[in-house]
């Protein structure tokens, strides 16, 4: 059939779950801090878990344009479940599929693919986050396995995950290129999770500590090769951005549709806002940043998808301007609520506080225009 | 096991609004959608497959835009999709569209065959019913939960009515007509979608068919519309000021008047 009616039909069938089985619960996480475990399984069941993982590796052979667009939708709705999905697959099943061995992806993907397992990454620690030379997580070489000790912070899907993609030290005195990647499962000996974060948004989120204690890591679990660590956090953070663009453009564009209904509703000065030109003037701007964003979203992951080599910086852009806008998109959205805006009996307000994370995680905003400007000057 | 799922395409009619003028509905730029009594009727098709092993056909008959509706019951799990589209079927009433859907389902395997109960467009109830006495077959309508024996090769089905329901058991081929509470369609799958890129639509024409002319189509169609108009609410108040024991006896007497209680 007409491959267009696959996005059409894909966009409708989550639309439609977003509707049915997220948005529902969304209030009710952020009110809780709760992690969403029955819609994970629901995603699981329909294959979202694995839009696109090869079919060879147990996923449903999709793209990048459909993955992106499920993160979007899902957190126009709620961004909780939106990053629960973007940080097993960016984060985890992508960097396992292309650095991975054969073994390594047979014993992993279809389990993640599937929903079985799911799925995170551990770099930042209390003093490394996107400069991870300083990693004090050391992974010591004995011989036929690691002995890996350290603690890892703020890992979303933390104490929920199956399989964490964790990066150590293995060569100190050669920094950067000391650093290597281990895939690690939550029931080795010695994995431990710690402090759960209380967060401003994206409450329903788990976001933990990982301790690891005298861990033995047989070789076979070293993803990529020894040394090659920092490049794969680098490489999969580019992808795991436009994850997080999709997030918060998805933020923006629910932020907007709660205003455009609610100023056609609110009367002051006897009539609708939505015919006072203020409201009028900045919804007009807002929605042209949404678009605008969505064009840098979906151009970044049709670069992930044709590999092409200026992914980094599209990533970077898109992330940048999206999280940007989500930020403004919300913030402003507040504001035409007034003072109902500010409570949380209407959704803006839990918008805005998850926008604020798109501007910080997978590398805040400060080190996208660090990508950008590095490329720029080269 | 052979099952044939008869499917329309049918405008979302929670967003359709009749045009006052005309009183016809205005379908400008309102969502096509899988009827929802036929949705459900899939999910019957696809539990069925799941426990007994079964190969399902969705079958449709509509313009070529239909496509869409049975790419979405292809995403859902079914195995094969047919539309029926030709001008000469354009126009058919009930009468003419269940001919015409009998004609095709003739030429193919089946051991059952699953309607919705009623289209949302239309509301009548009797596309199902007639294609099962054009092929000679039981049928059980209003079905709300079915079952099967694979050993006897019997279904057993509860068939709802307002105040009560039967429990039936038929042997295949036979044809049931299911309402959309008997269980809640799944989501398209994620495999299913990409899965469409390698799948089409089987076309049925006119030229595909065993049939005289005449039962086809408009010409085919003894169904005439002598009018159609939007339903006018009379509310016919009346403020009264009572005490409550009052109140209840007026309400309580109105009501039994109005035979309501």
């Amino acid at each position: 059939m007409n491959s267009q009616l696959k996005y059409e039909l894909f966009e409708k069938m989550v639309k439609e779950f977003t509707e049915n089985e997220v948005k529902p619960l969304a209030h009710e996480l952020d009110e809780t801090e709760r992690f969403p475990a029955e819609t994970v399984a629901k995603m699981a069941e329909i294959g979202l878990l694995g839009i696109n993982v090869p079919k060879q590796y147990g996923g449903a052979g999709g793209d990048m344009r459909m993955y992106i667009k499920a993160v979007e939708i899902i957190s126009k709705a709620c961004a909780t479940t939106g990053v629960v999905l973007s940080a097993h697959t960016s984060l985890c099943v992508t960097p396992i599929l292309e650095y991975g061995t054969e073994e390594q992806k047979q014993k992993y993907v279809p389990k993640l693919a599937s929903g079985e397992w799911l799925g995170a990454f551990g770099l930042t620690e209390p003093n490394a986050g996107t400069d991870a030379k300083n990693q004090q997580s050391i992974a010591v070489d004995m011989g036929d396995h690691y002995v890996l000790n350290g603690t890892k912070i703020f890992i979303t899907n933390g104490g929920k995950a199956n399989v964490y993609v964790i990066f150590a030290m293995t060569d100190k005195s050669l920094g950067l290129k000391g650093i290597t990647a281990f895939i690690v499962e939550a029931t080795t000996p010695g994995f431990s999770i710690g402090k759960k974060e209380l967060k401003m948004g994206i409450r329903g989120s788990s976001t933990t500590e990982l301790i690891f204690e005298n861990m033995i890591i047989p070789k076979s679990q070293v993803l990529g090769r020894v040394g090659e660590g920092y490049k794969i956090a680098m490489k999969t953070l580019d992808g795991g951005r436009i994850g997080i663009a999709a997030q918060a453009l998805g933020i923006a564009e629910g932020a907007l549709e709660e205003t455009v209904k609610y100023v056609k509703e609110r009367k002051q000065f006897g009539m609708p806002i939505a015919k006072q030109q203020n409201t009028q003037f900045v919804l007009a701007d807002l929605a042209t940043k949404v678009e605008a964003a969505k064009m840098l979203v979906y151009a970044a992951a049709d670069a992930k998808q044709a590999k092409d080599p200026t992914l980094s910086v599209k990533a970077a852009m898109a992330k940048l301007y999206a999280s940007e806008t989500a930020m403004e998109v919300t913030n402003k959205a507040v504001q035409l609520h007034g003072g109902y805006g500010y409570t949380r009996e209407y959704p803006v307000e839990r918008m805005m506080r998850d926008a604020k994370i798109t501007e910080i995680y997978e590398g805040t905003s400060e080190v996208q225009r660090m990508v950008i400007a590095g490329a720029l000057l080269r | 096991m052979e099952i044939i799922v008869c499917l329309k395409q049918v405008p979302n009619t929670t967003e359709i609004k009749i045009d006052p003028v005309t009183n016809t509905l205005k379908r400008d730029g309102v969502e096509s959608i899988i009827n929802p009594d036929d949705k459900t009727g899939l999910e019957v098709a696809l539990q069925l497959k799941e426990q007994f092993g079964a190969r399902v056909t969705v079958l449709s008959m509509g313009p070529q835009q239909a496509e869409k509706a049975l790419g979405e019951a292809l995403a859902m799990g079914a195995d094969h999709a047919i539309l029926l589209t030709d001008r000469a079927f354009a126009g058919a009433d009930t009468l003419a569209t269940s001919k015409t859907i009998a004609a095709a389902i003739k030429g193919m395997p089946y051991d059952l065959i699953i309607a919705g109960r009623q289209a949302i467009d239309g509301d009548t109830a009797q596309v199902g019913p007639e294609i099962a006495e054009h092929l000679d077959l039981p049928q059980i309508s209003y079905a709300c939960e079915v079952g099967y024996n694979a050993d006897t090769k019997v279904f057993t089905v509860k068939r709802q009515f307002e105040d009560g329901y039967q429990i039936l058991e038929v042997e295949g081929p036979c044809l049931l007509t299911v309402l959309s509470t008997a269980c809640k369609p799944r989501y398209m799958r994620v495999k299913g979608l990409v899965d469409l890129d390698n799948k089409e639509v089987q076309i049925l024409r006119r030229s595909d068919l065993v049939i005289e002319d005449e039962v086809l189509g408009l010409k085919g169609s003894p169904t005439k519309v002598k009018q159609t108009f939007n339903k006018q609410y009379n509310t016919n108040k009346q403020k009264l000021v009572l005490d409550p024991a009052e109140a209840a006896k007026l309400i309580a007497a109105t009501l039994k008047d109005k035979h309501l209680i």
